[in-house]
């Protein structure tokens, strides 16, 4: 078993558990602000508010007896998302992209009747999908359809972009991809694969599976070496909206694709991960800290989508 | 950001420097040890008088204990709401007198002292009563004359005799002459065999005491019955035959003075709250000597009623082990599921011992998940369903304890010390983390909890740490200084240096 010295980590600028509670999200996040973000219909409103791009929201239910007026809801929606506002890990999320008749079909290929969709969502309602077993609300919306340019990229899954945004600047990104060992979820620790993302360019720095360096997709076994994400700057413009959006100076911006509409927020996380400093080969801390060395914060979107750009531009042969 | 670090690097400075500054205050100025050493049992005894009150006006005698046998008297101090009150000489003997014009209600009057035993010498000299033979109906008389005269054939003195007699009472095994002598009016053991003694001709007479033994509440006034053989007494307990002085045994009163003598009052009872603590001599000594002026006492837990010390000991125990649980989650990284359930863990361990307790801890656990597993199907409204697990959990224990118990191991018995709530709240986060996150989480989040709680209870019960908290409550200061410095550590945990390996230079 190998370990790497406090020494090294730090030489890396290393962001470590405790630093980031205490001298990141302790510090530039009110605490009154989480419920924003935790609450993915609250943050879907608010972004809607500010006009920010969102999955299509088309309607939402909050309780049980609500149910009964689920089909006339579904009325016409060709495809569609149910999911709950508080879920966590991607569970609770039932994905049907096609309808037959009485019939809906999931995007696993499987079909349901409306009575299996009424019971998910009555499922959802008391709570089955949200930590600690709290009744939540469910939310449905419009499917997205990915970018054909990154459906080899993730298997059963959207793969989704994560941007780290600190005080209003893009600081550090990366693609999440499902994986059959993920089970369609892009969470990097149930075995999701991370691509680091070149803050400058949109083109993939490295990619992980479990903390091991990969170059192909486990299960489509495509390449990653010449990934570059398309609309990358309308990507970290979208993810440094949400600063003005919800006034926390620490997040990550949950981004997808969608093929028609472009990119989309699709939720927002107070607490973001370190593993995105292991799918990028780069310490956080060193940028966090070059953000705190400047000396005027207060800039357009623009002007600070393009700093960082020039700030934190990493070469794939660099690492 | 700068300023609030200093901020608490300051406060934090400060609040161990009070801390550390007041023990070593007690250390050096009013020499309390800093280490265990040599420890003496201080038992603190709370004499709880309780009667219903006549018409007319109340009082109330004690005899005060005489300090023998090697006993050391402390402290004392009397409770005496609205009572006059005074301690009296009544030939010799201290006598506590409490009197009131008149008392409506049932009421309770207490006299605490703490004593400790300082070396195991008997009782002393006392003097010899006369001996007045028992006046006895003339069938009664042949029957203690035979009883007598068995006795003398198989006995070389008086105090074999006793010793015979005692065992024939204790044992049960009475022929009919020892029998036809019980059957009178409030015959005991007891009175029958100073009946016998005086009878006899022996001189014998009561010696009054307290059974001491730690944690005891409601604990009567025991009797044991002493003879006097050439010059010198000799010790029974009349229940077991058993010669000599109990070491535990603090004697109240020699003789067939009253004890407890209450006028104007019926139903009067005398009851024993005790509590042991085990004490370093020197601390022991130095109380002796401020026995007068306890301004030092005063302040220290030993202030406190008996039972709230008792609390305390446990209570003091409590921050040292979220120190560990505070080291291990921010230096170590260590995930446990439920921030101070290891302590609780912990403390119930220190009631069971560390691997009765584990081994229980993890059969109730399994067995509760397993179970639970069921209940989700069912999908139970989450205080239901909580409801539902804590009666599970208080079956299984009994389960667990019966069959034990059955099998011959009674130590399972203490599984009864595992609180109930903590199980069942373990078992209920365990359980949704499995669903959420499956078992391998399970087993690092449990492991990590067992892992912290096994800690926490190693140092929990170190001697040092016990006497420390105890005697050094204000160390929990530097403690709570000590703990604001953790909150504001910002460098890696352990667990990152591992997490982090690939970013090693030389890995690829």
């Amino acid at each position: 078993m190998k370990f790497i010295s406090p020494g090294e980590l730090r030489r890396l600028g290393v962001l470590g558990m405790n630093s980031r509670n205490v001298d990141y999200i302790g510090a530039a996040n009110e605490r009154h602000r989480f419920p924003l973000v935790d609450d993915k219909l609250k943050t879907k409103r608010l972004a809607q508010d500010h006009g920010m791009r969102v999955p299509k929201l088309f309607g939402v239910l909050s309780i049980q007896h609500e149910i009964q007026d689920l089909e006339k809801m579904l009325e016409g929606l060709e495809r569609f998302v149910i999911k709950p506002a508080q879920g966590s890990g991607g569970k609770g999320i039932l994905v049907i992209c096609e309808r037959r008749a009485q019939e809906f079909v999931k995007s696993s290929g499987t079909v349901i009747n409306l009575r299996d969709v009424k019971r998910h969502t009555s499922n959802i309602l008391s709570g089955l999908y949200s930590l600690g077993g709290r009744t939540d609300v469910a939310m449905i919306e419009d499917m997205i359809v990915f970018d054909p340019l990154l459906s080899d990229f993730s298997y059963e899954g959207v793969p989704d972009i994560r941007v780290i945004v600190y005080r209003g600047f893009p600081v550090m990104a990366m693609m999440r991809c499902a994986t059959h060992a993920s089970d369609g979820k892009a969470n990097l620790h149930q075995g999701a694969v991370g691509v680091g993302l070149d803050i400058e360019s949109g083109f993939s720095v490295c990619a992980v599976q479990n903390n091991v360096r990969v170059d192909t997709h486990p299960d489509t076994g495509i390449g990653f070496k010449h990934l570059q994400l398309p609309h990358w700057q309308e990507i970290l413009n979208l993810a440094c909206g949400c600063y003005e959006m919800t006034g926390l100076g620490y997040f990550g911006a949950d981004i997808v694709l969608d093929k028609y509409r472009g990119p989309m927020i699709l939720e927002l996380n107070a607490r973001p991960g370190l593993a995105i400093q292991i799918a990028n080969q780069a310490g956080l801390a060193k940028r966090l800290q070059a953000i705190d060395r400047l000396e005027t914060v207060d800039r357009s979107i623009a002007e600070r989508t393009e700093l960082a750009r020039t700030m934190f531009a990493q070469k794939p042969d660099q690492v | 950001m700068m300023s609030s670090k200093l901020q608490i690097s300051l406060v934090a400075g400060l609040l161990i420097a009070v801390g550390l500054g007041l023990t070593l205050y007690k250390t050096i100025e009013l020499d309390f040890p800093l280490l265990p050493g040599e420890k003496q049992d201080v038992w603190t005894l709370e004499s709880k008088i309780t009667f219903n009150p006549g018409d007319g006006p109340v009082e109330i005698a004690l005899a005060l204990p005489e300090t023998q046998a090697g006993w050391v008297m402390l402290d004392e101090y009397f409770a005496s709401s609205g009572f006059g009150f005074s301690v009296e000489d009544d030939a010799g003997k201290r006598q506590a007198k409490w009197t009131r014009q008149s008392q409506e209600h049932p009421t309770t009057l207490y006299y605490k002292l703490q004593v400790y035993r300082a070396d195991t010498s008997g009782l002393g000299a006392s003097p010899v009563p006369s001996v007045m033979p028992p006046e006895l109906s003339a069938d009664r008389r042949t029957a203690m004359e035979r009883v007598v005269s068995s006795l003398r054939e198989r006995s070389s003195g008086p105090v074999s005799f006793t010793a015979l007699l005692l065992q024939q009472l204790a044992q049960g095994g009475m022929d009919q002459d020892a029998a036809f002598l019980f059957d009178t009016r409030e015959a005991t053991d007891l009175t029958v065999a100073m009946d016998v003694l005086s009878f006899a001709g022996i001189p014998s007479q009561r010696v009054r005491g307290v059974y001491l033994e730690d944690g005891r509440r409601r604990q009567q006034m025991s009797t044991l019955l002493e003879v006097f053989d050439n010059g010198s007494w000799y010790l029974f307990d009349p229940a077991t035959a058993k010669p000599g002085l109990p070491d535990n045994f603090f004697v109240w009163q020699r003789g067939e003075r009253f004890v407890l003598d209450v006028i104007g009052g019926t139903s009067s009872q005398l009851e024993f709250a005790i509590v042991k603590n085990t004490l370093p001599v020197k601390t022991v000594l130095s109380m002796e000597q401020q026995a007068g002026d306890k301004l030092m006492l005063d302040f220290s837990i030993y202030a406190l009623p008996v039972e709230q010390q008792g609390m305390f000991k446990g209570l003091l125990l409590l921050p040292v082990g979220a120190l560990v649980v505070v080291l291990l989650r921010v230096m170590v990284g260590i995930r446990t599921s439920g921030t101070f359930m290891p302590i609780l863990i912990a403390l119930a361990f220190i009631q069971t011992s560390l691997i009765t307790g584990l081994v229980i801890f993890l059969t109730v656990v399994s067995a509760g998940l397993w179970i639970r597993s069921y209940l989700s199907h069912l999908n139970l409204l989450l205080v239901a369903r909580i409801t539902a697990v804590v009666i599970l959990v208080i079956l299984i224990m009994a389960t667990l304890s019966i069959v034990t118990y059955k099998l011959g191991f009674e130590q399972a018995l203490t599984v009864t010390f595992l609180p109930t709530i903590i199980l069942s709240w373990t078992i209920e986060r365990m359980s949704i983390l499995w669903e959420e996150e499956g078992a391998h989480e399970v087993l690092i989040q449990g492991g990590g909890s067992l892992l912290a709680a096994i800690l926490a209870y190693l140092l929990m019960t170190m001697e040092l740490v016990a006497h420390l908290t105890f005697n050094f409550p204000e160390l929990m200061i530097s403690l709570l200084g000590v703990v604001l410095l953790l909150g504001k550590y910002t460098g890696y945990r352990l667990s990152e240096l591992y997490r982090f390996r690939y970013l090693r230079k030389d890995w690829q």
